[in-house]
């Protein structure tokens, strides 16, 4: 009985062990590079990735895709990364500051707001003014993400004070709301309604042209295989990957 | 006359069981676990910011999320236990066709992430839900983004520990107590308030333990099916999250009042409930 016991402790112990190796396990190859990049970078990203991969023989990019928030907080606790697309420069202050950069970041594209509502639009929004009408619930992004620090800067711009439902803690759920038929319209940014396209309708207004989001890149102080992490930033930078990130609905820094 | 015999009556303490010293391959797990477990809880401890520790404190909003954490976690343990403990009793007690199937099903919000907990739970109680909508229509009653959204996140979340705890103590519970007053003239109802439910109080206190201190911490259900909005949803957990976006050491405070303030309150009711029984 005891032995049994013993046998399962040591078991699972070595288990434990195994965990703590792989978790630990540093591959250190020059090719293979780690990018954390912001959420809303997901869909471009993956594709700017397997052309660079192509372009590139025997590299290979693996993604992170959070907040870019707690991407820059994972970078300070010293996790494991080659490059960092942040969301808002603030972000990427936040990691230059810790001294995790190498070199200066550059601003490789922009996103501003726009107001999604269900598709068919049932509540006829056409602006900014509307989602202050007590018959429309609207849902913002929190003011402490990107998302919810633009929408103050645009609402504030148009001059609409909004009583939201709900603050959301991303801007893919603030479009979830939507797209669930939970609120009437939400503001999130130009590539999230287009890639929800299907199930939202996006209205377009003029005052969030004062509240752009610039997303920066940089390679990494501590990056394991720094050549190849510049190569994939000069990549970024590049024609084919700026065209991917417009047929996403980036605009040009 | 026979003298009186003063012997002494058998203690009726149980034995304080002392089978030699703990084995060595039992304790080093042990204290591995518990280290485990105690680690993080000290890099919370090492990384607070003591010296603002009181403003932070008298922030607008902490207060307000932390009221709202305790009450919500507090009726959502109502709910659970005004719900969770019938469950549990047929789960326990009646031999019903699809039993193992059902006990199965109840284990469902501990597996589901809880941010598809919430979802599921927006299918069906939000405004386009099955029941949602209807609700909406005929009562004019609409529960995402309420405080009551917040209960029902919380206790969809929480209940399956509360059943299962209790249907344990039940299963455990020597039923010949209830066949007794079966035999005696109870009928069912009165056999499972006078007899099987003080059988089984320990049980069930430490059910309604677990389930507050699983909704006290529940995030991912509550903010997607209830939104977060301060004061009438913003719960301790997200108020955590969100200081996370931008201010770590905020977000390292109101994690310890929340660990603080739970830590507290579940010592004061082991005392009183769980030691006693």
């Amino acid at each position: 009985m005891s032995g049994r016991l013993t046998r399962a402790l040591a078991a699972g112990l070595a288990a434990l062990a195994a965990l703590g190796l792989t978790a630990c396990a540093d591959d250190g190859g020059g090719e293979e590079i780690t990018v954390f990049a912001a959420a809303s970078l997901t869909g471009a990203f993956t594709a700017i990735g397997a052309d660079f991969e192509a372009a590139h023989p025997g590299a290979k990019v693996t993604f992170n895709f959070a907040g870019s928030s707690g991407l820059a907080t994972q970078i300070n606790q010293g996790a494991p990364a080659d490059v960092f697309a942040s969301a808002a420069p603030a972000n990427m202050t936040a990691v230059a500051d810790a001294g995790n950069l190498d070199g200066d970041p550059v601003t490789f594209a922009g996103n501003q707001l726009v107001i999604v509502v269900p598709e068919g639009n049932p509540k006829a929004v056409t602006g900014p003014a509307d989602l202050a009408r007590p018959d429309v619930k609207v849902a913002l992004c929190a003011e402490q993400v990107p998302c919810g620090a633009a929408a103050v800067k645009a609402l504030d711009a148009a001059a609409v004070a909004v009583t939201p439902v709900t603050f959301e803690q991303d801007v893919k759920s603030a479009l979830s709301k939507v797209t669930l038929g939970e609120v009437d319209a939400a503001l999130v940014y130009r590539t999230d309604a287009q890639a929800a396209s299907g199930d939202v309708d996006a209205v377009e207004f003029p005052e969030s042209a004062s509240a752009v989001n610039e997303y920066p890149i940089a390679v990494l102080k501590a990056a394991p295989a720094k050549e190849t992490a510049k190569a994939f930033v000069a990549y970024v930078l590049s024609d084919p990957a700026k065209k991917v990130l417009a047929d996403a609905g980036f605009q040009a820094p | 006359m026979q003298a009186d015999t003063t012997v002494p009556a058998p203690p009726r303490r149980r034995p304080r069981r002392r089978a030699g010293r703990a084995p060595v391959a039992l304790l080093v797990p042990a204290v591995l676990g518990l280290v485990f477990l105690v680690l993080p809880l000290a890099g919370l401890l090492v990384r607070a910011p003591w010296t603002s520790l009181p403003e932070r404190l008298a922030a607008p909003g902490v207060l307000t999320a932390l009221g709202l954490s305790i009450q919500t976690a507090t009726m959502a343990t109502a709910l659970c236990l005004v719900l969770g403990v019938p469950l549990a009793w047929l789960l326990a007690r009646v031999e019903f066709p699809g039993r193992r199937v059902v006990r199965a099903l109840v284990t469902v919000p501990l597996v589901l992430p809880p941010v598809v907990g919430g979802v599921a739970l927006l299918l069906v109680f939000g405004r386009n839900g099955i029941l949602g909508a209807w609700l909406d229509s005929a009562f004019g009653i609409t529960l995402p983004f309420t405080t009551a959204g917040v209960v029902l996140a919380e206790a969809f979340v929480a209940m399956p520990f509360l059943v299962i705890a209790v249907e344990g103590a039940l299963r455990g519970a020597d039923s010949r107590y209830e066949e007794a007053a079966a035999t005696l003239g109870a009928g069912r109802w009165t056999t499972f308030t006078r007899v099987t439910l003080p059988l089984v109080a320990p049980g069930v206190a430490a059910g309604a333990v677990l389930c507050w201190a699983r909704a006290l911490g529940e995030f991912g259900a509550t903010i997607t099916f209830a939104g977060n909005f301060p004061g009438r949803t913003q719960t301790m957990p997200l108020a955590v999250y969100l200081a996370l976006e931008t201010d770590l050491q905020a977000a390292i405070v109101l994690s310890l009042i929340l660990l603080t303030v739970s830590v507290a309150i579940l010592a004061c009711l082991r005392d009183k409930w769980i030691a006693g029984s």
